[in-house]
Order: structure tokens, then sequence, then C-alpha cells
């Protein structure tokens, strides 16, 4: 056996979640006896949000986004729970793939960046080149291949090691530059008071002050103001397309717009008992309503998409309903605002 | 949501065979998780967009055939890849890579500029000659 031969496998809790930043907060957390759930870690890490940024395309389509930039949730929790965490960034490949040897060797599981492209045991419809994937290695056998824990999946799973350096030094934006990350010291109790309130303070602001037409509620109803003129603008082809994107966007895994709004009404539905508000449980309520609001809204354009040539009056339709989206949020906002702590 | 509102519609890419999380409230209100094998608006978008590259893909594969384009514009669109990020792989600018999509300069490259193609679309120099 050659010396290089390495076997190890660290004893890791493997849980799905439904977006896998937050998992990995939560699973690589777990693991040093700090529980914190995934809502619970997407509500300290003020993950909610909404954008529409006309100008950044995405393969010629205009792109939304439902929460805030990558990597923001974890430094966020980290941050606000006082967890301190070691990142790493590589010049090379090979350099990447030592240092993870070497830390998980120390029994260290390991959160890293990757680009789902690369992952072979991901959905293959999935697989697009999006470099901003978050996923946990806790292991190493047969010298090539290594153990997975990646959130979005039900099961933990495996990858070789080619693959898995070129998810990490995936090009294109952003480069994930074979990002590594591993907590360096956890409280095992913390108070999640502070960054609860933090947190919903980070959103709120977010949510409803940001003086640009594109982000928070406003967003929501620039969104719906192109939105509206898309088929005279870019023809019913392109309108169809574009229409598709918001719903992808909002719906599929790691992204998802209204699933997204149920993470957070779970936060709160958390963060009433710690904080003893039982308003937050009440507003948890109002939230859930509106994110099945954002369903409705999808679930109306999935059916505009597929008949492709549906015309300006139903986008009209879809506006409206977005606008009423953007009403029920900024209502709900401005309320959680006002909760006194 | 509620839990048993909570979509299975499976007919999409993956068959139904990937299940995502969904957070959705119990009988009780309160919050709990299910899995969801797919949703009839995303299986939508999601063959909408697949049907779009492939489209590019096989009209590419026509240009190359009729000499239009080099193997590089083929592959690159096989791959899901943009030009700015095929040019970040091969660490060129994108005029050059663009240059490189001409039949006639296609042919002049070097070997090693050739395998760093290939290694990018992670196929073997001769495959990336090869379009059929």
């Amino acid at each position: 056996m050659p010396e290089h031969y390495i076997n190890y496998m660290i004893a890791f809790k493997h849980q799905q979640t439904a977006h896998c930043e937050c998992g990995v907060v939560s699973n690589m957390f777990r693991h040093y006896g700090l529980e914190i759930s995934e809502p619970m870690a997407f509500g300290i890490g003020a993950g909610i949000f909404f954008a529409h940024l006309p100008f950044v395309k995405v393969n010629g389509v205009p792109g939304s986004t439902y929460r805030v930039a990558p990597g923001m949730i974890f430094k966020n929790v980290c941050k606000r729970v006082g967890v301190d965490v070691k990142t790493q960034k590589f010049s090379t490949p090979e350099k990447a793939m030592a240092e993870l040897d070497n830390v998980l060797q120390q029994g260290t599981p390991v959160g890293m960046l990757s680009s789902v492209y690369y992952l072979p045991y991901f959905p293959e419809s999935y697989r697009f080149h999006f470099n901003a994937h978050n996923l946990v290695v806790y292991g190493k056998k047969d010298n090539d291949t290594y153990l997975v824990s990646d959130p979005i999946m039900e099961m933990v799973t495996e990858i070789d090691s080619k693959s898995l350096a070129q998810a990490r030094f995936a090009k294109g934006f952003p480069a994930p530059k074979g990002k590594m990350y591993y907590p360096v010291n956890v409280p095992k109790a913390v108070s999640l008071k502070k960054g609860i309130i933090e947190g919903i303070k980070q959103t709120c602001h977010y949510m409803l002050k940001i003086p640009l037409p594109m982000f928070g509620v406003k967003g929501i109803r620039f969104l719906a103001k192109r939105l509206a003129k898309y088929p005279a603008k870019v023809g019913d082809r392109r309108a169809s397309l574009y229409l598709g994107n918001v719903i992808r966007m909002q719906e599929e895994i790691g992204t998802g717009g209204a699933g997204f709004r149920f993470i957070y009404a779970a936060f709160l539905q958390e963060a009433s008992v710690i904080m003893e508000k039982p308003e937050l449980k009440t507003l948890a309520l109002e939230l859930t309503k509106v994110g099945d609001m954002w369903r409705n809204f999808a679930f109306e354009a999935g059916r505009v998409c597929k008949s492709r040539s549906a015309g300006g009056t139903s986008y009209q339709q879809l506006a409206d309903m977005l606008l009423q989206v953007a009403d029920a949020e900024e209502a709900f906002f401005k309320k959680l605002a006002q909760v006194k702590f | 949501m509620k839990k048993d509102e909570v979509p299975q519609d499976g007919e999409n890419m993956h068959h139904g065979t990937f299940k995502q999380l969904f957070y959705a409230v119990d009988d009780s209100g309160k919050y709990t998780t299910a899995t969801s094998v797919g949703w009839e608006p995303e299986n939508i978008a999601m063959s909408q967009a697949w049907e779009e590259i492939n489209e590019k893909v096989e009209q590419t594969r026509k240009d190359v055939l009729a000499g239009k384009l080099s193997p590089i514009a083929y592959h690159m669109e096989k791959s899901l890849l943009t030009l700015p990020q095929l040019a970040a792989y091969v660490n060129k600018w994108q005029w050059q890579v663009k240059r490189h999509m001409k039949p006639a300069v296609f042919e002049t490259l070097s070997e090693d500029l050739l395998q760093r193609y290939a290694s990018t679309f992670n196929i073997s120099v001769a495959q990336l000659k090869q379009v059929q």
C-alpha cells in the first residue's frame, strides 16, 4: 500500500435541508454540539431578501434573487453567535486538495464552495454553472473518493477527487478558488436572542430601507412593472424565457422564493418561543400567507410559460399578482420592524 | 403552505428521483418539513430552459458542420459555458476565443491550446476536433 494511501471517515450527522448555505451552517455546528436549526440559521443570518437586477443577465435573461448574496448568511450567523471560522482560498487545485486532506486527517469536517455543474451526484437537470453551492466533505476512502454531506441531498454521497477539484476551481462568477472553511472555536451553549434581534433588524432594513428601486419590497414592484412589458418589449418567446427564469429562481433548490418565505416563517415561530414574544407567532402566520401568494404567482406564471403565446394581458395579470405580493410583504415587514425587543 | 399541500408532481427531468425539502405547516399550524418530488411550474420552467439550450446546441452543431464555426463553439454550448467563462478556463481573452471559433483559425491552434480546450470540456483532443 503506498504511503499516501489514506482512508478516514469522520462521524458526521447529515441532515437534508432546503437551502445549502443554512444547511451547512446547521449541520456543521451540530457536529460541535451547537444546535441551530436551518430556519434559525436563515433568520439570524438575515437570509431572506428580494432583488431584481435586469442588467445582471444570466445567459441573456435578467436575474432575480430571493435571498442575500452567497456567503452572507454564514458570515452573519458566525458573527452573531460567536463562532470563529477559518476560511482559506488557494492558488492551485493541488494545494487546495492537499490542505483538504490535511484538515480531514485532523478529524475536522470541511465546508466548501463548489460549482454544481461538476457534481456527478447532483440531479442532471440542475447541473448549470452555478458556482456558489455549499457542501461538507467529512472523509476520504480508496485514496480517490471523498465522502460528502451535501445539504440538499437526502443522503450522504461520494465524489471522485477529479470532479471535486473541478467543482472547487470552477471559473466564472463568483470563482470559488477552492474556498473552504471550518469552525475553529464553537461555544457549546450560546444565547440566540441577540442574534435573532440583529438578524430581524437587518432583514427589515434590507427589505424596506434600501434607497434603490431594485431591492427589497421595491424590487418586487420593479420586477412587476418590467414583467408586464416583456411581451411588447422582447416578444412572446423571450418573454416566456424571462418569466421561466423568474419561476426557476423562485422555486429551484437553494433559491426558492416562496420556500424562503416559509423558512423565515418557521424561524419566526422558533424565535417567538425563545424571545417569549407571541406576536412573532402571529407574524409567522402572516408570512405563511405571503408565501402562499408567491406560490399562486408561480403557478399562474407556469401556465403562461407553457402556453408561450399568452400575450400582454396575462403578463399584466401576473404583474398585478406581484404587486399584491409586494403590498403584503411591505405590510408584513413594517409590522416586524415595529416589534419591540 | 400546509404539509399535505407540498406538491408531488414528478413529471420532470429527474423523473421524481430527486426529493427536495420543503417547510410547511402541520394541522396544528406548527412548521415542519416534507419532501417533494417536484412542482408543475418549476418543471415547466426547467424543461423550457433545457429546450432552449438544446436548440442552441443543435443550431451550433449545424453551423460547425456547415463550416461556419469551429468545434469550440459547439463544445462551449454543449458544456453550458459562456464566452467569458470559457475564456477564463483557457486563460485567453474573449476576442481570442472568438477567433478560435473560426474554422480557419482553429486549424492553426497549437496542440497545447487544443489540450486546454479539451480539458475544459472534459474530453480528448480527438473528441474536440470531431463534431458529428
